[in-house]
């Protein structure tokens, strides 16, 4: 089985991130930067059915890619490609140089991330599941192979899943919570530094959207509590009691 | 502008934001419906209150959703009828299908939309950074598709559309087979019925420490739920999970603890009647639903309540 991994290097959305000076990017200087959490769980069912299965892990990255890659090998995928152009907000680019990439390579399946953790477009891999042609699901949480064909579970609304099965090759969005991710170890730290990381250079042709404005959203604030510890502890304590939640 | 919206279904029931995708549509212009089944006649006389017209794909076929049937009908409509936008709800069923169907109209796509200007080309309006930041989008070309937020498009006018037959079927089998629907699981407590519920997020760090939330929902006489990465890391169960994909609560209090507030949490909880959140990060999107903000660590503040509640 082979299976190629889309793995983005996303900032961490609950770091600190603000809006850049010209009003049209994210500004993330502080921000802390790691795999994407739902690609991580993509990494990771790809390499539990390697180990089952045997065959090989493919991981893509665009942009500054390469730290994810490195863990991603880590974690015991077999080699990577990045592609190491700006990528913005216009998922198209991100899946025509993903296309490109990964034109030479013949595969059973591609995983991405249900949608990135700071863009949450949920758009890179069904937009590359069209260009290629291919049978896909989202939001997938468990995963049987068959003869031919995977059997997927995916998450719908109110706890409900929907059940479906597709021919290979076929191309799934992973949802978080479907394993747990395994910890990368010292000694797959020091096999990853042998592992092939391929830098591909391409310039994407498409160009779908452009970013008119970007801000902070206007919110209604909740009325806060403020004061040491004990004080808020107190003031919390006498909303409940006034609205008869505790005696 | 010709707007088309593709209304969405399950167990019998018209999803109500297909009539918000409406409300959008009328703004824009010229309204136009599409409902996809096997028998929908239902759904067309429901949608025609607030649709210019309403078009019928059925099919026996079409009985369950399946992206493959859904993109190919739709193609055959739209290039018949050319569309300047197509509206898809931003749902398990929209956000799935919604990419593949831009991609074969040549169109931009925009996800999650929650406002849209169009005074000056297309410009969409979203969320990015898990609710901390907006950006809006313009399209670079027409037809473009949008994929809509829920309750983002709330009001709009009433209509008495045409309801037409596409007479459109697939023009081939779907390589994707729908099985089944799995129900959820029916756990030991049912967070529905509780009045007080505290509800922990990433903040909560390690599974070791949900007993500590579990003294506090002791005291309080309630129970302890989670929000999604809670629930992933096995730290409870999943059907203590508060959300669009978990469950919708409406208690008398929700303690939200350690909880940023994302959109798929916050619509299965705003609705509480009283919200009091405490989290570190002073821009967590949780503020913006609570009714009472602490920009604080839960670690600090759960143990003085603990102590003050067992002391009153």
């Amino acid at each position: 089985m082979k299976i190629i991994v889309l793995a983005k290097h996303a900032p961490d959305p609950q770091s600190e991130v603000g809006v850049a000076a010209d009003g049209k990017s994210l500004s993330l200087g502080t921000a802390v930067f790691d795999i994407n959490d739902w690609d991580r769980y993509a990494v990771e069912e790809a390499i539990r059915i390697k180990e089952k299965m045997g065959g090989e892990v493919v991981v893509v990255g665009v942009g500054k890619s390469e730290d994810t890659l490195r863990k991603c090998l880590a974690m015991g995928a077999d080699r990577a490609i990045k592609v190491p152009i700006e990528s913005g907000l216009d998922a198209y680019q991100t899946a025509e140089v993903i296309c490109e990439a990964i034109k030479n390579e013949k595969f059973d399946m591609i995983f991405a991330g249900l949608m990135s953790q700071d863009l949450n477009n949920s758009l890179v891999g069904v937009i590359l599941a069209a260009m290629l042609n291919l049978p896909f699901a989202t939001a997938v949480t468990s995963l049987e192979i068959g003869n031919g064909v995977v059997t997927v579970r995916r998450e719908i609304e109110g706890g409900y899943q929907e059940a479906v099965q597709l021919p290979m090759p076929c191309l799934l969005t992973i949802q978080s919570g479907i394993n747990e991710p395994r910890y990368v170890s010292v000694m797959g730290i020091k096999k990853a530094k042998t592992k092939e990381l391929k830098e591909v250079n391409i310039t994407p042709k498409s160009s779908t959207v452009e970013v008119a404005k970007m801000y902070l959203p206007p919110v209604k604030k909740a009325e806060l509590i403020t004061g040491d510890p004990s004080q808020i502890a107190a003031k919390i304590i006498a909303i409940l009691k006034d609205r008869g939640l505790i005696g | 502008m010709k707007v088309f919206a593709v209304a969405e279904h399950r167990f019998g029931e018209l999803n109500p934001l297909s009539i918000e995708l409406l409300n959008l549509a009328n703004k824009l212009g010229e309204s136009n419906a599409v409902v996809i089944g096997k028998d929908v006649g239902k759904f067309a006389a429901e949608l025609a209150k607030y649709a210019d017209k309403v078009w019928k794909i059925e099919d026996a076929s079409l009985e369950n959703y399946n992206p493959e049937l859904y993109i190919d009908v739709l193609l055959q409509l739209f290039q018949n009828e050319k569309p300047d936008v197509v509206l898809i709800g931003n749902t398990a069923q929209g956000a799935e299908y919604a990419p593949y169907l831009a991609v074969k109209m040549n169109a931009p796509i925009v996800t999650d939309v929650v406002g849209v200007n169009s005074a000056n080309g297309l410009v969409a309006s979203r969320f990015v950074m898990q609710g901390k930041i907006m950006v809006d989008l313009r399209v670079k070309s027409m037809p473009c598709v949008l994929t809509i937020r829920q309750g983002a498009f709330k009001e709009g006018v009433e209509k008495n559309g045409q309801i037409v037959d596409a007479g459109i079927k697939p023009s081939k089998p779907a390589g994707r087979k729908f099985l089944e629907y799995v129900q959820p699981e029916a756990g030991e407590v049912d967070i529905t019925k509780a009045n007080v519920i505290v509800a922990v997020g990433r903040g909560i760090e390690d599974a070791a420490n949900i007993s500590l939330a579990e003294e506090l929902a002791n005291a309080l006489g309630g129970v302890v739920a989670g929000s999604r990465p809670v629930i992933d890391n096995g730290w409870l169960p999943k059907d203590r999970q508060v959300g669009i994909s978990g469950k919708v609560v409406k208690p008398k209090l929700y303690l939200a603890l350690g909880i940023s507030g994302a959109f798929q949490h916050v619509m299965g909880m705003k609705d509480s009647e009283l919200i009091i959140a405490v989290n570190k990060d002073p821009e967590a999107p949780i503020f913006g639903v609570a009714h009472y903000g602490v920009v604080a660590n839960l670690f600090d503040i759960v143990p003085e309540l603990l102590d003050k509640l067992k002391g009153k």
